[in-house]
């Protein structure tokens, strides 16, 4: 074992670069995803069989195939698309499929977001009849119950399962690593295994960092938990 | 065009084939974790804990790359302590299946841990009156009885399982995601080939889930349901 070399500085400073790439793309795929998963969640709630038909078809391709494809698909298959390929030089989003993180960003967004739109619509069909019922005896519009009473519950209630997505966004973050001239934490392991052929050391310490940024993601859920939902928690007194 | 499509179809029996060996390792490994945890040892249920809460937190495809490049030197160094002058390839198909066999073993506790949980503890004290051993209890009693309550988990940790085949190609095994890479770097068509991969994924996760779904309604057979 040669621990020195990893904390050379300019080892050091790879692995925190990647540290920035992954936790950037961990919560601004997450910030993407979670607004879309509310829509999706909506339109998989909603009154509309046409729409619960094209989003439950979209959650249910998401889910099924591996992440490490729709990556692919997205920064290497994209670019075969002709309709793309004319806009890509110039016209303002197209550009953009160009970069890299863009696409690790779109691919992982689209991800998360069918897995969380499940969890969510599954929270916001469990939702007590009665309060419902309630908000309607008040005079409510749909809209109204919807925002002030169902939403609300739904999102807290979906906090527990919530909390693993996220784990497991982190965790996906590596395959980030598959396309090239992204430098996440997996990459700067492989770089560092690659230039002084120390796997051990190399992937160990990317595995240190990860375990890390696991446990302080499942405490600040627990934190959060506890605050938002104590009203479902047993009674202490 | 069509030789690359048919390519990829033979590197889909690789994925079942990985996927399959794989799912048997964390079974054994999942069997062997639940017990060490409900054993009541202070030193397994230690050991036991610290093996499902490291792999559940480090991301698949470093524990991956880690035992795969990290096994090989390994294995190397001390081949050579051992005064050997051979030198070892570990082969990426069972790095793969030992990976994420060992990954998803850690997963398959837990779920096996709550089934064994759910089991009211008057059925093993009944059998155990009525003379079985230890083992015939668990084969005729648990076990049978297990499959209902760590179906709903099993059914998850699989499907997750065979998504995780794909990071397989990263180190170098010709399953389908590395061969449908090589179709499209060599024919400039990616996206024909990727969605083609993705869609044998998919007819693989939907049979799997059609299976798994009839073996759950069939091991639910008697179980009551409550009605809201």
């Amino acid at each position: 074992m040669n621990w020195a070399i990893i904390f050379e500085a300019q080892n050091l400073a790879l692995y925190g670069q990647g540290i920035v790439t992954t936790l950037g793309l961990l919560f601004s795929s997450l910030a993407v995803g979670a607004v879309l998963a509310l829509i999706c969640a909506l339109a998989l709630t909603g009154p509309f069989p046409v729409l619960r038909w094209l989003v439950g078809a979209y959650t249910y391709v998401i889910r099924g195939t591996p992440l490490l494809i729709q990556v692919y698909l997205i920064y290497y298959g994209l670019g075969q698309l002709e309709w793309i390929q004319a806009r890509w030089d110039s016209v303002w989003p197209w550009t953009h499929f160009k970069q890299p993180f863009f696409c690790a960003l779109l691919a992982f967004s689209l991800n998360t977001a069918g897995y969380t739109a499940e969890m969510l619509a599954g929270a916001i069909r469990e939702t007590a009849a009665g309060e419902i019922e309630a908000a309607q005896a008040y005079g409510m519009s749909r809209w109204q119950v919807l925002l002030r009473v169902v939403l609300p519950s739904a999102m807290r209630r979906t906090l527990p399962a919530y909390s693993n997505e996220v784990v497991m966004m982190l965790h996906s973050t590596s395959v980030a690593s598959a396309v090239p001239s992204m430098l996440d934490v997996t990459s700067a392991a492989s770089r560092v295994y690659s230039d002084y052929y120390l796997p051990f050391e190399a992937y160990l310490f990317a595995a240190g960092i990860y375990l890390t940024a696991t446990f302080c993601l499942i405490g600040v859920f627990k934190l959060v938990e506890q605050h938002l939902l104590a009203y479902l928690a047993p009674r202490k007194h | 065009m069509n030789d690359y499509y048919l390519a990829i179809l033979n590197g889909a029996v690789l994925t079942v084939g990985v996927s399959l060996a794989a799912l048997a390792v964390s079974i054994v490994l999942g069997l062997a974790g639940a017990a060490a945890k409900l054993s009541g040892r202070p030193v397994l249920v230690v050991l036991a804990t610290v093996y499902t809460t490291l792999i559940r937190g480090v991301p698949e495809l470093v524990l991956m790359l880690l035992v795969f490049y990290g096994g090989t030197i390994g294995l190397n160094n001390l081949l050579e302590r051992l005064g050997s002058e051979a030198t070892v390839d570990i082969n990426p198909f069972f790095a793969g299946v030992l990976t994420i066999g060992f990954i998803y073993g850690a997963y398959m506790t837990e779920t096996f841990r709550g089934a064994l949980l759910s089991i009211p503890k008057g059925q093993a004290e009944a059998a155990w009156a009525f003379g079985m051993g230890k083992g015939q209890t668990f084969l005729r009693i648990t076990a049978p009885q297990m499959v209902r309550y760590a179906l709903p988990g099993f059914t998850n940790n699989w499907l997750v399982l065979i998504k995780a085949t794909a990071l397989v190609s990263l180190i170098g095994l010709q399953e389908m995601t590395y061969l449908a890479k090589q179709a499209s770097a060599a024919t400039r068509s990616p996206f024909a080939f990727f969605l083609f991969t993705a869609a044998l994924f998919l007819v693989y996760t939907s049979v799997s889930l059609y299976v798994l779904r009839r073996l759950n309604a069939r091991y639910s057979l008697g179980a009551k349901r409550g009605q809201l």
